[in-house]
Formats: structure tokens, sequence, C-alpha cells
């Protein structure tokens, strides 16, 4: 872990020839593009596909640690397991809907598995013991991987239904799949929301992550309420691995660099708050998008500085509650 | 008094009967010692990556040479001694591929390492190579310096991977000529953004500018390695509109890549130079190869189309249930070279066996000519197999392949080594 961290770091550093201004901002093109309708769309358009996925992901992550007040750093592993799953069950069935739901509901039982005889047993206990629990997964779960489908990197192909030209619009370019994987960042984002604000799920749910042991004595079962949170929050985790399969290559340890962004999105949108996951998400979605034309050799760096800005502004994140 | 010396002599007698008993004794144990140190058997250590997102670079590595040193010993080894490799995991680390160099050495008893790291684990085992001073064959680095930059070379270092600048320049050749024939003038890239991407691209285009003046470079795009998602990279180039576009993406890279850029449409009407598409463990995951594409062989059963590197790709099919991949090749060759060495020298006397690979020509499935040379001036392969064509969907894969000439490819290494300073 701490290796591929510092390989992200070092892959960061840009390009050694042309100036140092030239590295970092190619303004010329950046505002060809925003004074374009087609360069609009298709970026815009991009920023919102990245950041769809980063959202499912990050969701998760943050509704775990809102509730049970717990990072999760296993959670990358969840995406990738999901992608397994999904992987199988496509090639057993020929149905991406069947393995969409195989995904998700898989890696929901696992997470389901993980909380009951692992993360309980380390609920309030030091951080470092937490991270000890999540990364001993991360190696089995990886390990598990390459046993079980190969360490050589496997792809699912784009299913037939999703095999269309892409949309063109303004002049910009649009694949119809991720026309639908919008679409269901978006439905899963308004069903959320209803669902904890709205329903009496919801409500418990709020409820047990403010003051879990009034709730507790109101006679709710706090540890069934932590199990299931966990596994939902690793379902859509497990959701969000399935709906990648078809573009993403999928191989042992993949779910590492998917771990970092969802940190990233979850930071800035406010630990805990679902809208912020969607808020940050769209934001890194962004950056990366028009960030590839304006500053092609310093995205990353941008998208630290802007978590760095924000934190500075509302350590809490946009969306997050101010702890006292 | 004739009593005492009766006795004195029985003990003399006592005392030079025990004497030659312990003599022979002695020489009895000597001996079978001396028949277990020439049954021991040769170790080689073999440091590689056989986990996380790499892992089937060390798998396929692990697999070659495996391979090699079952037939080496099946022939009865060196005068009956075996050769054991001792095969550990770096994960993927260059500070624990440099530990696992010196331990397999100092601790496990190996007397020459097989090297099958990638390249920035290759530059650490090499450095324990010249501190320790044993015998090492790289098998996976292809970054040119490696052997190219005089610094780096030392007498006991050699490499059996492919070089970075003799696949660009026969890519290069070979894209220069399909630019002119179809008016390719507009080009990008997309690469990873580390060193063997940097260093790959720039060089690609040196030569394929080299071969044909008309080419311009309008943008390159640099994912990071790894990354996972390529809308922005795609999109940029879609916003570029080149004619032709070259990436050295690999593996999982590749395969997202080339899915993502598929549903974008971005081949249509154009050519994609991917100087590693041709390699079954990208052509088996990309369900059907789109149109448009080029690449070099990675490895492909039909390159050369002997059948020496089909019977061996066969074999290897055979015991390990996978296609052969790169760096299967490249370990066999390794693996060839070290053993002939060892064969040659009759020992595993470093100095001896350095002096015996320098030069050393093998017989081997992969080689231009169904031959292999360990090129003496910089301890590197030359006269290997590198060809680039257009892909088909399925086997042979590529039915036309231009095979790169190597008298250009030394004429213009020669220039290259010149202009990088290597040489004067």
């Amino acid at each position: 872990m701490v290796n591929a961290l510092t390989t992200q770091i070092f892959l960061t550093i840009p390009l050694s020839f042309g100036s140092p201004a030239e590295k970092i901002l190619d303004s010329e093109a950046l505002l060809e593009c925003v004074t374009s309708v087609s360069c609009l769309v298709t970026q815009t358009s991009t920023g919102l596909i990245v950041g769809s996925l980063l959202f499912l992901v990050a969701t998760g992550l943050t509704l775990i640690f809102g509730v049970l007040g717990i990072v999760n750093f296993a959670h990358g592993s969840l995406y990738m397991l999901g992608a397994y799953i999904a992987l199988s069950a496509f090639r057993l069935t020929d149905s991406f809907i069947i393995a969409t739901a195989a995904g998700a509901l898989g890696v929901g039982l696992f997470s389901l598995f993980f909380e009951r005889f692992f993360m309980r047993r380390v609920y309030g206990a030091d951080v470092l013991m937490q991270l000890l629990v999540c990364y001993a997964f991360i190696l089995i779960l990886d390990d598990a991987v390459k046993i079980i489908w190969g360490s050589e990197f496997q792809s699912m192909g784009m299913p037939a239904f999703f095999q269309e030209p892409p949309v063109f619009l303004a002049g910009g370019v649009i694949p119809v799949f991720y026309i639908y994987l919008i679409g269901i960042a978006a439905a899963m984002a308004i069903g959320l929301w209803i669902l904890l604000n709205k329903t009496k799920i919801g409500k418990i749910v709020r409820a047990a992550a403010v003051n879990p042991s009034m709730t507790s004595a109101l006679g709710l079962n706090t540890s069934l309420i932590f199990a299931g949170v966990f596994a939902f929050g690793g379902a859509l985790a497990g959701l969000a691995g399935a709906l990648a399969a078809p573009v993403r290559s999928m191989s042992p340890g993949m779910g590492f660099s998917v771990l970092i962004e969802s940190f990233i999105v979850t930071v800035i949108g406010g630990m805990g708050s679902v809208s912020g996951a969607l808020v940050g998400a769209l934001i890194i979605g962004l950056i990366r998008s028009f960030g590839s034309i304006g500053f092609p050799y310093f995205i990353e760096g941008v998208m630290f500085i802007t978590m760095a800005a924000i934190l500075v502004l509302k350590p809490s994140g946009i969306m997050g509650k101010e702890t006292r | 008094m004739q009593k005492r010396s009766q006795t004195l002599a029985s003990q003399q007698r006592r005392q030079l009967i025990k004497g030659s008993a312990a003599a022979v004794g002695l020489a009895s144990i000597g001996l079978p010692g001396i028949s277990l140190a020439q049954n021991n058997p040769i170790r080689i250590g073999m440091p590689t990556i056989l986990s996380g997102r790499v892992a089937m670079l060390g798998e396929a590595s692990r697999n070659a040479a495996i391979m090699g040193v079952e037939m080496f010993n099946a022939a009865g080894g060196l005068n009956g001694r075996p050769v054991e490799l001792i095969i550990r995991d770096s994960k993927g680390r260059p500070d624990e591929a440099a530990r696992i160099a010196r331990e397999l050495v100092n601790s496990d008893g190996c007397e020459m390492i097989l090297d099958a790291e990638a390249s920035s684990g290759a530059f650490g085992v090499h450095e324990v190579a010249r501190d320790l001073g044993f015998l090492v064959i790289h098998t996976c680095s292809e970054t040119s310096a490696l052997t190219a930059d005089p610094k780096m070379r030392i007498p006991n270092g050699f490499r059996s991977a492919r070089q970075g600048v003799h696949d660009a320049i026969v890519g290069g050749d070979y894209a220069g000529r399909v630019a002119k024939e179809q008016g390719l003038n507009r080009w990008m890239s997309v690469s990873p953004d580390y060193s063997y991407g940097l260093d790959t691209t720039a060089e690609f285009f040196e030569y394929l500018q080299y071969f044909n003046k008309d080419i311009e470079v309008v943008n390159s795009v640099w994912p990071k390695l790894f990354q996972a998602d390529y809308s922005e990279p795609i999109t940029r180039l879609l916003q570029g509109k080149p004619q032709a576009i070259y990436s050295c993406l690999w593996g999982g890279d590749l395969t997202s890549f080339i899915d993502q850029a598929s549903i974008y449409g971005l081949m249509n009407g154009r050519q994609f130079f991917g100087v590693n598409m041709a390699d079954y463990a990208v052509l088996s995951a990309i369900k059907s190869v789109p149109p448009n594409i080029h690449s070099g062989n990675r490895y492909l059963k039909s390159i050369p189309k002997t059948k020496e590197n089909a019977a061996w790709c066969d074999a290897y099919v055979a015991k390990f249930d996978t296609m052969p991949l790169n760096w299967s090749w490249q370990n066999a060759v390794g693996i060839d070279f070290m053993l002939k060495a060892i064969k040659q020298t009759n020992g595993t006397d470093t100095k001896k066996m350095s002096e015996a690979l320098a030069g050393m020509t093998i017989d081997s499935p992969f080689g231009t000519d169904g031959k292999i040379t360990m090129r003496e001036s910089d301890h590197t392969i030359v006269d290997y197999a590198i060809a680039w064509g257009d892909l088909q969907p399925k086997e042979p894969y590529m039915s036309d392949p231009y095979m790169g000439n190597w008298q250009t490819v030394f004429r213009l290494e020669q220039e290259w080594m010149k202009n990088k300073g290597y040489i004067s």
C-alpha cells in the first residue's frame, strides 16, 4: 500500500521538457475549449461520466463513515470484488442486468460477513487497528481474486445492448453506455436522498449515526443497523465495480487507485455526507475532464490543490457538518 | 624388562592400528563429502513480481524459466548436478527486489540471478550485482539505458529482453511506410506517464520522422500508469483530430483504453499503432480486435513462423494451460544463455561465465534466423525477431508481418548511441 502510494506520488511528476509554465497551464487550449460548444459538451459529459462512477464508489465509503464512524480502507477491494463477480455472472448468463445485480448483492453479502466477524470487533478501536484489519483484507481479497480468476487481467467487453454508435450532441460525443451510467448514478443519488430523508429506515439510520447509545436505549438493534449500513455501503461499491466492468479491465489490486480517488471525493464533499459525495465527485470529474485540456501535466496536482483549498476554507468539507 | 618392552610394543601396535583405522575412517568420510558437493544443485535466484497488478509478468517469466531448467535437468544437468530455481516475489517494489537479490546470494546459496523484474526493480538488482559481483541476466527490463549507458555496464551484467530503441527503429520504419501509403501526416500519442512511456514514445516518433519527413506530431496525452478511466485522454484525442495515434500503453491499461476508445468511436477513420497490442494477454482480453490496429509483435506463435517457435509455444501451453507472453520468451532466452554458459565453462564461476556469455550465440526459436546473440559490446541480445504489422481478429493475428532488418537497426542504433553520448 505504501509503495503504491509512493508510485502514485512519483507518477504525478510532470514531464521534463518544455518550460515550467507550459507544463502546468495550456490557457490557449482551455480558452478554445470553453468557447467551443462541441468541446464544452464533450468535456462536461466526460466530467459527469468520471464523476458518476466516483460517486457510486464514494457514497458507500461516506455512508459507512457517517453511520459507523470508521474508515473502510478495504472499500476499493469491494469495488474490485464486485467487478469480478459481475464478470463471472455475465459469462454465465450473458445478461448485464443479472451481472450488475450479482456484483452488488455478492459484495453486499460479503460485506455483511466482513462486518459481522471482523470490523465489529474494532469499532471504537484506534484507527491504526481498523487500518490493519482492512489492509489484511485487501491482501486476502487480492490473493483470493488471483486464485479464483487468475492473475492475468480480464475484460468483460461491452454488452451487446450498448454496442451502439455514440450520440452526437452539438458536436460533442457521448457514448450510449455512459448515458446509462450517468442515469443510474443520478437515480441512486435521488433514491438515497429519499431513503435517508423521507423513510423510517433512513430516520433510524440517521439516529444511529448521531447517537447510537440512545438509539439502542429506545429498543432499536444498533448492531443490525450497523451491519445493514456496512452491507449497503459495500453493495454500492460492488455495484460501481459491476457497472465499470464493461469498460475497465480487471486485475488483482485494481481497487487501490479507485480507493484514493474516492477518499478525495469523500474528504472534499464532507465525511458522512452523501450529497457531499455527489458534489465532490462532480468537482473531481470536471477537474479531470477540463484539466486534461488546460492542465494536461498537472491534473493530479490541481485535484490535490482543490482538496487542500476546500479543507482550508471549510475543514469539514463542502457539505460536511462542523464538529464541536 | 622383557615383559615391559613387550607391553610397549603392544601399545605401539594398538596405536598404529587405531591411527590407521582413523585415517581410513577420515578418508572415507571425506570422499562422500566431495561426492555430495558434486551433486548439490546449482541454485539460480529469480526475483520477480508475483502479486499485485503486474503479477502476470512474474508468472509468465517463472513459467518459461521453469521449462528451461526442467529440460536442462532432464538432459543430465551439469555432470549430474541439477539446477534449482529459487523464486521470490518482490511485489513490484524496487527496494524489495534489491533486498531479495542480496538475500538470494548471501543467505540462500544462489550463485547467480535471473532477474525478472520490471525496469525499476532491474536497476536496483543491477546495483546489487555491481556490489556483490554475481552474474545477473535481466530478462524483463526493456529500458535501453540499462545496457546502452556505459555507466551502467558491469562485466557480470547482461540483458535478454528486447530493447526499446530496437522496437522504435523497426516500428518507425514500418509506420513511416504505412503513413506514406495512406497519407497519415497528423499524429498524436497516448502513452503512460512514466519512464518507459516517455522514452519509448519519444524514440518511436524520432524514428517515424526519420523515415517519413512529412509527419507532424500535434500533441501527446499522458495518462497515469494503471489509470482506470480514459475518458479525458480519449476526448482530448478526439479534439486533436489526428489521422494516426501511437501508444505504448500495455496490459490491462491498453485493454481498458481500447474498450473505452471503441465506444467513443475513436478508431473510426484513424489508424492506431500500439506497440504492445500483439500480446496474447491483450488479444484474449479484447473480445474482438477493432480494425485499423497495427502492432509490434510482443510474442506471437507465428513470429517467427518456424516449427521450433510453434513447438515451444505448444509445449508451454500444454504445461501451463495459458499462452506465453513477451516476458515468457525473454526469460526462456535468458535461462538458455545462463545454462549454456554453465555447460560451456563446466561450472558456475562468475568471471568465466561472464566471459563466455559476452558474444555468445545460441540456437533459439525466437531468433530472426534461428539464433540470438548476446552482443559483446553492451551485453544485450540482438537478432531476435522484431516485426510490425496490422492485426487480424484471430490466429495468426498478423498474417503479413514486416520483419525488422537488423542491419538497419544496428546502423541507426549506433547513431542513437552517439547522440546520447554513450559512444563517441
